[in-house]
């Protein structure tokens, strides 16, 4: 094995955040309680300068580390968004620990760490850097779920999506072992030729790509793997939460991607049917349940369901344009929920999570900036135009009607109307229902300011989403 | 001479058995754990069958790596097995019912 120098400057945001990864840590422990301020720093700064870095290095590509770990397009967009929208995540998070008890320098260790496997996970050409990147990824965030430790619900949470994680690592490495039974590979580069060359024995490559599918699914959070996502978004702090909601997702899409485009794309025949039960069921159950839902983070966690729904429709539909439309889609979820669950958190304050509809009774008269920016994130996420999720569904169901699967693509539609239902419902409590409550926001400016960028920027980009998609289809050469 | 087919028949019991563990037992919590090793043992067994027979030496390396994020694993499942039993004092599964709906 030759290991030229050369090769090692593809990695290097990778290489860049794990070093001062390794930097906070010790800071952290260096510095005691007084830690936390320079980690929150440290990590912003971290973040800040890997995106730069990832930005310079655009356009260059290759493969390295032994063929296991690969720079494109498709990765330096993904990265960089990721590392994006973890510095908006980790300002919003700052919020809401500063005004409990729980700001600590763990928080920004575990976050550093596990963008750093969501980085590995998007750049992986192998089973197993797939593999590392995605324990590194989660082992941080079942860590982050119990960090309120004398919290019941948190660690209940904790405990559950530690149980369902593993589970789903299980069974996304039995099928990595079944495919690479077949293949003899595990590259995935390689094991694309072989399936391509054809002779191999299908009933076994399917057996593989069932396990294969579950892991995705579960990851993903798409039914019927979805049990763990509403009660770790409940029971998790709102700045947990928030994190698990952004970036994770479009670190997962990146995942199935891999694995079942660039690895599996010429047995697209085998996934196909699977992902299409998993999307049509996530739209369905993820829209309908929501309506019952009382607690706003519940409520969001069903939206979220519904939404990996959508992102799975572009992957279904096998062409370069319903992957660019999913990869949208995946952009546009990320955006959206970062800025709904930092709402949660602006509203919030010590000891009143505002986690309950109710609390956003009459908003528009306590707050009518605030409200407004709120009435833009659900009018976005229910898809209603000119707002960016508009553009995010309509692409992706265009690209299904594409290649003739109308039934789905009527489907999406009638759940995307129910969908608007529960979202409205937060606007008519905000514009319509006298308040509750008449205590101040406590949040500071930074907060405030990044919340209204972070929701004019869903206006904005759904006024010229030109740009955007652009972007994503230029990642996916025809 | 043991054939390929009874390393996998094997590594699919166990396989079976971890996943049957983890839904059927509402018991207790240090148990799913076991549940998920094992599931992991029967992933390597997977992984060192075929790369024996095939003679490609991937799948070895790939066990060391899945052996050390199993341990790791273990650390942070259990500490939140402690953390959870310090605020619940029980570890039995049919009592992680705070979150529904």
């Amino acid at each position: 094995m030759t290991f030229e120098v050369s090769n090692m400057v593809l990695a290097l945001p990778e290489m860049f955040m794990l070093a001062m990864a390794c930097v906070i840590l010790l800071a952290v422990a260096f510095l005691g309680k007084q830690g936390a301020n320079a980690a929150y720093g440290l990590s912003q700064l971290t973040l800040a300068i890997t995106a730069i870095l990832i930005y310079q290095s655009l356009g260059e590509t290759g493969l390295t580390f032994d063929g296991t770990y690969v720079k494109d397009a498709f990765s330096d967009v993904l990265k960089m968004a990721i590392c994006l929208i973890n510095i908006a995540v980790l300002l919003y998070s700052t919020t809401y620990l500063k005004a409990r008890d729980l700001f600590k320098g763990e928080y920004y260790v575990l976050a550093i760490f596990s963008t750093l496997g969501m980085m590995i996970m998007v750049s992986a050409a192998h089973f197993l850097t797939i593999y590392l990147g995605l324990e590194l990824m989660s082992l941080c965030m079942y860590a982050m779920v119990a960090m309120h430790r004398d919290s019941f619900i948190a660690t209940e949470a904790a405990m559950k999506y530690f149980i369902l994680g593993a589970l789903a690592s299980g069974m996304l490495l039995y099928g990595m072992s079944i495919i690479y039974g077949v293949t003899g590979n595990l590259s995935i580069a390689t094991v694309a030729e072989v399936v391509q060359a054809g002779g191999l024995d299908n009933t076994v490559l399917s057996f593989g790509i069932v396990f294969l599918v579950i892991g995705i699914g579960f990851k993903m959070g798409a039914v019927p793997f979805h049990m763990w996502l509403p009660d770790v978004y409940q029971g998790a702090p709102t700045a947990v939460t928030l994190f698990i909601a952004a970036a994770p997702k479009v670190a997962a899409f990146a995942m199935a991607i891999r694995l079942l485009v660039e690895g599996l794309g010429d047995a697209q025949l085998y996934w196909q049917d699977m992902l299409i039960m998993l999307s049509v069921l996530s739209m369905i159950i993820g829209n309908v349940v929501a309506i019952a839902q009382t607690n706003i983070k519940r409520m969001l966690a069903y939206s979220t369901i519904s939404h990996i729904g959508f992102i799975l429709l572009g992957l279904i539909s096998g062409s370069p344009e319903g992957y660019a439309a999913s990869m949208f889609y995946a952009l546009v979820y990320s955006l959206m929920s970062m800025g709904g669950f930092g709402m949660i958190i602006l509203l919030s304050r010590q000891g009143f999570e505002a986690d309950n509809i109710d609390d956003y009774k009459g908003l528009s008269k306590r707050n009518p900036w605030y409200a407004l920016m709120m009435l833009i994130l659900m009018f976005s996420m229910a898809g209603i135009p000119p707002l960016i999720g508009f553009y995010a569904k309509l692409t992706v169901i265009k690209s299904i009607v594409d290649v003739n699967l109308i039934s789905i693509a009527i489907v999406a539609v009638l759940m995307s109307v129910i969908g608007a239902f529960y979202y409205l419902r937060i606007i008519k409590v905000m514009y319509f229902d006298t308040p509750e409550q008449h205590q101040a926001l406590e949040a500071p400016i930074d907060m405030r300011l990044m919340i209204s960028a972070n929701a004019l920027a869903v206006l904005m980009l759904g006024i010229f989403p030109g740009s955007l998609l652009a972007l994503c289809a230029s990642v996916f050469p025809l | 001479m043991i054939a390929l087919s009874d390393f996998l028949i094997l590594g699919a019991l166990l396989f079976s058995l971890s996943v049957a563990g983890i839904f059927i037992n509402r018991k207790n919590i240090i148990i799913l754990l076991m549940c998920i090793e094992l599931m992991l043992l029967a992933v390597n067994l997977n992984f060192i069958a075929f790369s024996h027979y095939s003679g490609d030496i991937a799948g070895q390396v790939f066990v060391f790596f899945i052996l050390t994020v199993a341990a790791a694993e273990a650390a942070i499942g259990l500490a939140i097995l402690v953390v959870l039993f310090r605020n619940k004092h029980t570890i039995n599964v049919a009592e992680l019912n705070k979150l529904k709906g």
